[in-house]
């Protein structure tokens, strides 16, 4: 092993913010906070040159949880925020957080043009099946039969199928993992946040409160049989065919990233305040 | 992938010393978070207990560093990280439930040494370097040692019966 060509040692540690979080004890998103982290430090990235950006939901807490900078957003809305950012400052890295009812439901229709804009950044959904914030609602990802007082006897409703969906509309990195995989999980943050253009990392992050039965995920992932590909409709036919507890990089594309030359500021910022001032 | 740590792939002394550190400090850092999950949810024992496992932890990391002398262990360490696998000695925190009782906290913990303990023992079994041999009985030994003593803690607290996790005012979805 040689260690010559390391870079100072930047710890996980070195991400977090004082603010204890306040997730459910067992929550997955424990896990997937020590992953942002740990994956960070391994990329040596200073904190300053990163920014997190979330909307609403549990998930979409983790940037108060980071001392990198940080954006809690609109609800649904984080991935147009994000997308600004990076193409105004495309020297910071922009790691996206959200959660299968922030990103799938208010937020699906940016999901969509954001995989099809495919600007260089990374999103990470932590999908647990339900709307835990607001105690336990079915989201667009919950199985058709889950019965809860809302929806009772289940909602019948098709679930999303987000990694497709991601891959059909043009994602140029596709990776699911599972948040008590730590280092797995670290390992496909840290490829995904490297992969030029826009990275789409689902994370399955048991809801321990409103979803107990997730908490056998543990015992239901397994690797992917087969390494990632770089044809979407391969990759898109495995994924539609899989018991969706296949873990890994299922797909890597080769699609340059959009970022449009950054252009110089038109209008003054006390002009624009004056605005809101009619 | 989930069952169990990834088989050691551990060939030199750096090696093993690095995987050897890098699991202390994430259990440490696990440990921590479990204690911050529970002084959140006002259980002050657990959270007592985590904070002690944690520094249990943080003082076998710093006896790593010692054995180590010279080796810059962080910085092997995180070339170790992606060779390594999941860490035997992570807490599953999947586990971890608000109403967990003292003993729940130390089976977790017994959990993780147990795990640990086999790790070295495979690397002690494999290694055919007599440096690498010598340190991973020492680890060995060690990892045995923590073993016993979560056993001894558990005398303290008797297995709950069942009704541990009944909750009068249990979370409801929201009609």
């Amino acid at each position: 092993m040689s260690i010559a060509n390391v870079a100072p040692a930047l710890k996980p540690a070195d991400y977090k913010s004082d603010t204890t979080p306040i997730w459910c004890p067992g929550c997955g998103d424990y896990h997937v906070l020590l992953s942002f982290t740990r994956a960070f430090a391994r990329l040596g990235l200073p904190p300053e040159e990163i920014v997190v950006v979330s909307g609403i939901g549990c998930s979409s807490r983790i940037p108060a949880y980071t001392n990198c900078y940080g954006f809690h957003g609109v609800h649904g809305r984080s991935l147009a925020l994000a997308a600004g950012l990076k193409v105004a400052r495309p020297d910071l890295t922009v790691v996206v957080a959200s959660g299968d009812g922030d990103g799938y439901s208010i937020g699906g229709n940016h999901f969509l043009h954001a995989c099809r804009r495919n600007v260089d950044m990374t999103y990470v959904v932590m999908d647990n099946h339900i709307y835990g914030m607001t105690k336990g609602q079915p989201s667009p990802t919950t199985e058709p039969e889950f019965d809860t007082a809302l929806s009772p006897g289940g909602t019948g409703l098709r679930p999303f199928h987000p990694l497709v969906i991601a891959l059909a509309s043009g994602a140029n990195f596709v990776a699911r993992c599972f948040s008590g995989e730590l280092n797995q999980t670290t390992d496909v943050l840290v490829e995904a946040i490297q992969h030029p253009g826009f990275s789409f990392v689902e994370i399955l992050s048991p809801c321990v409160t409103f979803r107990p039965d997730e908490r056998a995920w543990k015992q239901l992932v397994h690797p992917a049989p087969v390494a990632a590909t770089n044809d979407p409709g391969k990759a898109a036919r495995r994924i539609m065919t899989d018991d969706g507890f296949n873990i890994g990089i299922l797909y890597r594309g080769d699609r340059s990233p959009y970022q449009p030359p950054i252009g110089m500021a038109t209008i003054d910022l006390s002009e624009l305040e004056k605005e809101f001032e009619r | 992938m989930s069952k169990k740590p990834a088989e050691p792939n551990v060939t030199s002394l750096t090696d093993l010393m690095a995987v050897a550190y890098q699991i202390e400090i994430d259990a440490v850092e696990r440990y921590r978070l479990l204690a911050d999950q529970m002084e959140m949810h006002n259980n002050t024992e657990l959270t007592d207990i985590f904070r002690d496992l944690a520094r249990a932890e943080g003082l076998h990391a710093e006896e790593i560093r010692r054995l180590a002398g010279d080796v810059d262990l962080a910085k092997a360490s995180q070339l170790a990280a992606s060779k390594r696998g999941e860490s035997p000695e992570e807490a599953d925190m999947g586990a971890v439930h608000y109403m967990m009782t003292p003993w729940h906290a130390l089976q977790l913990a017994l959990g993780c040494e147990e795990r640990a303990l086999a790790y070295f023992t495979a690397i002690l079994e494999k290694a055919k370097d007599s440096k690498v041999k010598a340190m991973a009985a020492e680890l060995v030994e060690e990892e045995a040692e923590h073993v016993s003593l979560v056993h001894r803690l558990l005398l303290r607290y008797p297995q709950p019966d069942n009704t541990w996790a009944d909750d009068p005012d249990p979370p409801v979805p929201q009609d």
